[in-house]
């Protein structure tokens, strides 16, 4: 039987993708000018939106909340001090997230029938419930239990809300390497150990390493859900400001350029490591 | 040196190994052929334990193969194995091929380690291959550094699990070339192959599998000659 799909026309009788290259209607600076007056446009309408409903813009006020300068001495605003927590805090987090991503790919890929029941459940247990039902799941019943104090809750909840993602990055990565390989260092007499950190991982950790650096940065953002029980990160901090200033428009638009900035330096770090370990 | 006994498996309901009977005396070599999906490699990869046997006993060298691991990775450093795929890591070089098993098992310094990997890529004959990753190999290169690479271990027995199915004709004589080399150096040898031409001259029994069983095991000059079973004779003529 033939399928809708065998019937389209054959690639050949398509445009191909150079064929209209000379036109001018693709040229590279018609594409240039189209994407400049559609951020043009957009920034058009978010200003006049502003300006329409009477928001008065105060950049003026904003630095003072990053750094002040009094007296000739430098003095880091609450901003500052908020990214330094969410620093903090995703740092941690990344440190506890792969220790239990390795775990959890680990027991799910042992000879362990219980390992494997309990990886299994936790993968499937933490990515089916919100991240924020887990923060409070933590932070008011863990928490209390364990007596751990806030900014702990947040680096336990966050780390194993990533850990469950790492855990299937890293278990995708491991099988990705050929059951060859395996059997030819177990025939050299490789112990279980070994073959990991021999055979294994050198080939697997390359192929890890991009959606790795996803949940990473996924880390960096989900680290702002923290602010809902009160440990002063970056969110905190900026809400607080808010509060007290009316403010919103410009301190989020700087909290989020933050964000952005951080995550796109990690990007760029992960790039280079990445063409590191490749080379 | 190796003994099966009664050995029987199963994938599942098929039953790929039928109460193998086999023993392999120290310097012998033996030549397993038989059509695809005649449990020759399942069969070999038993005496190492790459697949575990369901019924009868694996003995090598005295010591039954069982769940135990400690004693499990003992025996397999005394087998080497050769794959129809090669299988060398391909994140080392040829030498760290060669070298990774004697200092992670054997416990061997770098140095000697070095020296003992040199001087068997010199017996497979890619000494100036050393310094190269297995992909800018040719097949057969690739397969003599993996055959370089199980004799660094000093096993006292080799096996061949279709050792020149994934090359074309002029790498499969550079491979069997060594291979001949090495029956020549007494190392006791079980080798899964179609290459007749090896098997006559090089085994000292040919054994002949089909349906999960070993139908006969003779001398070259008998088995191809005047072999017993009805289903040898028509594997022969459909080879030969």
């Amino acid at each position: 039987m033939e399928s809708p799909r065998d019937r389209r026309p054959p690639d050949s009788r398509r445009p191909s993708r150079d064929a209209g290259r000379s036109r001018w209607w693709n040229a590279a600076w018609l594409d240039v000018l189209q994407f400049t007056v559609f951020v043009a446009g957009l920034l058009g309408l978010a200003v006049s939106g502003a300006i329409g409903m009477g928001y008065n813009w105060q950049w003026y006020r904003v630095p003072e909340y990053l750094v002040r300068i009094v007296e000739g001495e430098l003095l880091w605003g609450p901003l500052a001090h908020g990214l330094l927590v969410t620093l903090e805090l995703t740092g941690w987090s990344v440190l506890v997230t792969l220790a239990i991503g390795l775990a959890a790919a680990l027991l799910r890929l042992s000879d362990s029938f219980s390992g494997r029941i309990v990886a299994k459940v936790y993968v499937e247990a933490v990515r089916s419930t919100p991240l924020l039902i887990q923060v409070y799941l933590f932070y008011f019943v863990l928490g209390p239990i364990l007596g751990l104090d806030r900014f702990w809750v947040g680096v336990l909840a966050l780390s194993i809300f990533e850990g469950a993602f790492a855990g299937e990055v890293i278990r995708a990565g491991i099988l990705s390497v050929r059951r060859g390989q395996w059997e030819a260092g177990a025939s050299l007499g490789l112990s279980r150990r070994q073959l990991y950190r021999s055979v294994v991982l050198p080939q697997a950790v390359p192929l890890m390493l991009p959606p790795l650096t996803g949940i990473v940065i996924s880390l960096v953002r989900n680290s702002a859900i923290v602010s809902v029980i009160a440990v002063f990160d970056l969110t905190t901090e900026a809400r607080n400001i808010i509060a007290e200033t009316f403010l919103s428009f410009e301190i989020w638009i700087t909290v989020a350029a933050i964000y952005l900035a951080f995550t796109v330096a990690l990007s760029v770090a992960a790039n280079r490591l990445e063409h590191h370990v490749r080379a | 040196m190796i003994e099966l006994d009664g050995v029987s498996k199963w994938f599942g309901a098929f039953q790929v190994l039928r109460d193998v009977r086999l023993r392999v005396a120290e310097g012998e070599r033996i030549v397993i052929c038989g059509p695809s999906g005649s449990g020759k490699s399942t069969l070999i990869r038993c005496i190492n334990r790459l697949e575990e046997h369901q019924e009868g006993r694996v003995v090598f060298a005295g010591r039954e193969l069982g769940a135990d691991a400690a004693g499990l990775t003992e025996v397999r450093r005394e087998i080497g194995m050769v794959f129809q795929e090669f299988n060398l890591f391909p994140h080392l070089t040829v030498l760290e091929n060669c070298m990774l098993g004697p200092v992670r098992v054997l416990g061997m310094t770098p140095a000697d380690a070095r020296e003992r990997a040199m001087e068997f890529l010199v017996r497979v004959r890619i000494p100036e291959q050393a310094g190269k990753h297995p992909a800018q190999l040719s097949g057969g290169q690739q397969q003599r550094a993996a055959i370089a690479r199980s004799l660094c271990m000093r096993p006292r027995v080799m096996l061949f699990d279709e050792p020149t199915s994934a090359l074309d004709p002029v790498m499969i004589k550079e491979v069997l070339d060594v291979m001949n080399d090495l029956a020549q150096s007494g190392m006791t040898m079980i080798v899964v192959t179609h290459e007749m031409g090896f098997a006559r001259t090089v085994a000292d029994r040919v054994a002949f599998m089909d349906e999960g069983s070993i139908v006969e095991c003779l001398p070259p000059d008998r088995f191809f000659t005047n072999p017993a079973d009805e289903r040898t004779k028509r594997f022969l003529s459909q080879i030969l």
